[in-house]
């Protein structure tokens, strides 16, 4: 590989009354700047949520006209499927420079709902939204209930994933729940009931905020200020979008993505120093950890209990931020990991680390492993 | 227990056959007449071999088992009242349809439970499958 990431930022987080694109520029000016390149230096611009145009309407506030965009919509995961389009645009000549970026209001905005967004030409209007699932959190409270049958883990499993998010982010200061305390097992366990199994505590925040990175060359990178962080390999899979076309809720897209990234960068899981694990709900990092090759089908509670892989460092979806789309958050977190900026937080000697994008209803995965220049 | 919303989005040219059986209250599946796959929804090629003009339906027996299932809390809509029961409900053909289990007692519903199928009226004239638990002997 060819194509390192060379910035990385937040915009604000957490309730800020701040609109979409102004939240997009702070995220795009805070990486361009930790980057030590400008606006003139970037030809390729990837995002989503922006507007139905949403990298057209980007770059026009930009005030660029990339030579590369994408806007593939994938949710979550969308912004490591982006770090593969991007490398590869940027290996075959299209564009040198690319930003990623995300933001939303939605919590300035109120704009998210229960039941989700259905489309009425789509035949998940027909055949599901008449039954009144809660969207996502009902297919995902469905895996964990196929979850917890199956290998006869408990609802302290879950819990556990969302405890250990919390010790991370009162490590944090940017975390939307630095102040908050620790979170107890009990805590989770006796929070308001959403969609059972799951409770209000195993559900990601719901905040403001987004993230920018910036890509180039190699090469170039190399006499940037900050050390590169190589993309070293990737990989992704679309498994779904009703809630019935899945066969086993417990075997996820995260399988086909990880074996793809892995097998990319000639690495295996005990390669990986510090993850990333989109965390939508607890379930969903229990899932991913099992299908990466973290641990076996089954064992993925006693992995988080143990604490014994670095993992989600932030304080994830579930206690520092959650804007919709978490993804570009994940690879933020992990380029500042693999440069050694996470103070309090930092896991020592990080050399790989690995970010893992998931979507819609454990709909589309993509994973990333990322490394320092050695 | 929930009310079943009364208007549901018009069926299309692949799922106007599914939908025109509800009517009649028959639960159909759509099925290739060429290599038997069965699937739901209904669609207009067979996932199973690529064919467009071998689908077809047949009668289901209205049976089903619970594949999974969660009890929602909190409704997203004045259409429902929680606590109600969203299942996903796999029928014999291998299909599964998201439902709702209609029960007194949501919190009981297991997966592994056979259920069967319910018809609850919508305005328009077409009806929404939900499904009832079948007690079993062992569970009385």
């Amino acid at each position: 590989m060819t194509v390192a990431i060379v910035g990385a930022a937040e915009c604000d987080l957490g309730s800020t009354g701040l609109s979409i694109l102004g939240l997009q520029t702070q995220a795009i000016t805070r990486a361009l700047a930790d980057a030590g390149l400008s606006l003139a230096d970037v030809d390729g611009i990837a995002t989503t949520s922006v507007a139905r145009f949403s990298a057209t309407s980007l770059a026009e506030h930009l005030g660029i006209q990339p030579a590369w965009t994408d806007s593939t919509f994938a949710g979550g995961s969308a912004y490591e499927m982006f770090v593969a389009r991007a490398a590869q645009a940027i290996e075959a000549g299209q564009c040198h420079t690319v930003v990623i970026s995300y933001a939303s209001n939605q919590r300035s905005a109120k704009s998210r709902s229960l039941g989700g967004v259905y489309e009425a030409h789509t035949p998940e209007a027909q055949f599901e939204q008449p039954y009144g699932p809660l969207y996502p959190a009902s297919y995902y409270a469905m895996a964990a209930g196929q979850y917890l049958h199956k290998y006869g883990a408990s609802r302290e499993d879950l819990a556990e994933v969302a405890v250990a998010a919390r010790e991370q982010a009162l490590l944090n200061p940017r975390a939307f729940r630095y102040d908050a305390g620790p979170l107890t097992v009990d805590d989770v366990l006796g929070a308001k009931p959403l969609s059972t199994p799951l409770t209000v505590a195993d559900c990601c925040l719901v905040t403001d905020g987004g993230g920018a990175i910036v890509l180039t060359s190699l090469e170039r990178a190399r006499d940037l200020p900050k050390p590169p962080v190589l993309v070293l390999g990737y990989g992704e899979s679309t498994t779904n979008a009703s809630m019935t076309a899945v066969d086993d809720l417990t075997v996820t897209g995260a399988v086909a993505s990880g074996a793809a990234a892995f097998a990319r960068a000639g690495l295996t899981p005990a390669d990986v120093d510090v993850a990333q694990l989109y965390d939508s709900f607890t379930i969903t990092v229990l899932l991913s950890l099992e299908a990466l090759g973290f641990c076996a089908p089954g064992e993925a509670g006693d992995l988080v209990r143990s604490r014994g892989l670095p993992l989600n460092t932030s304080g994830g979806g579930l206690s520092y931020c959650h804007p919709g789309q978490f993804g570009v958050l994940l690879l933020v977190e992990a380029v500042r990991q693999l440069r050694g900026e996470c103070g309090d937080r930092q896991v020592a000697d990080a050399e790989v680390a690995l970010a893992h994008g998931t979507g819609g209803i454990l709909s589309t995965h993509a994973t990333v492993l990322l490394g320092v220049d050695r | 227990m929930n009310d079943a919303p009364k208007n549901v989005a018009e069926p299309d040219e692949a799922t106007r056959t599914w939908w025109e059986a509800t009517r009649e209250h028959r639960l159909v599946v759509q099925v290739c007449g060429d290599c038997g796959h069965a699937q739901h929804p209904p669609r207009t090629l067979c996932t199973g071999c690529g064919r467009t003009d071998t689908l077809g339906h047949h009668d289901s027996d209205g049976t089903g088992v619970v594949d999974a299932c969660t009890v929602v809390m909190r409704a997203p809509d004045a259409d429902h009242e929680a606590p109600y029961v969203v299942a996903r409900v796999r029928l014999p053909e291998g299909v599964i349809l998201l439902s709702n289990i209609v029960t007194d007692d949501p919190h009981a519903v297991r997966i592994g439970d056979p259920v069967t199928v319910s018809w609850q009226p919508l305005d328009d004239g077409r009806a929404l499958p939900v499904f009832r638990p079948v007690f079993t002997p062992q569970e009385n």
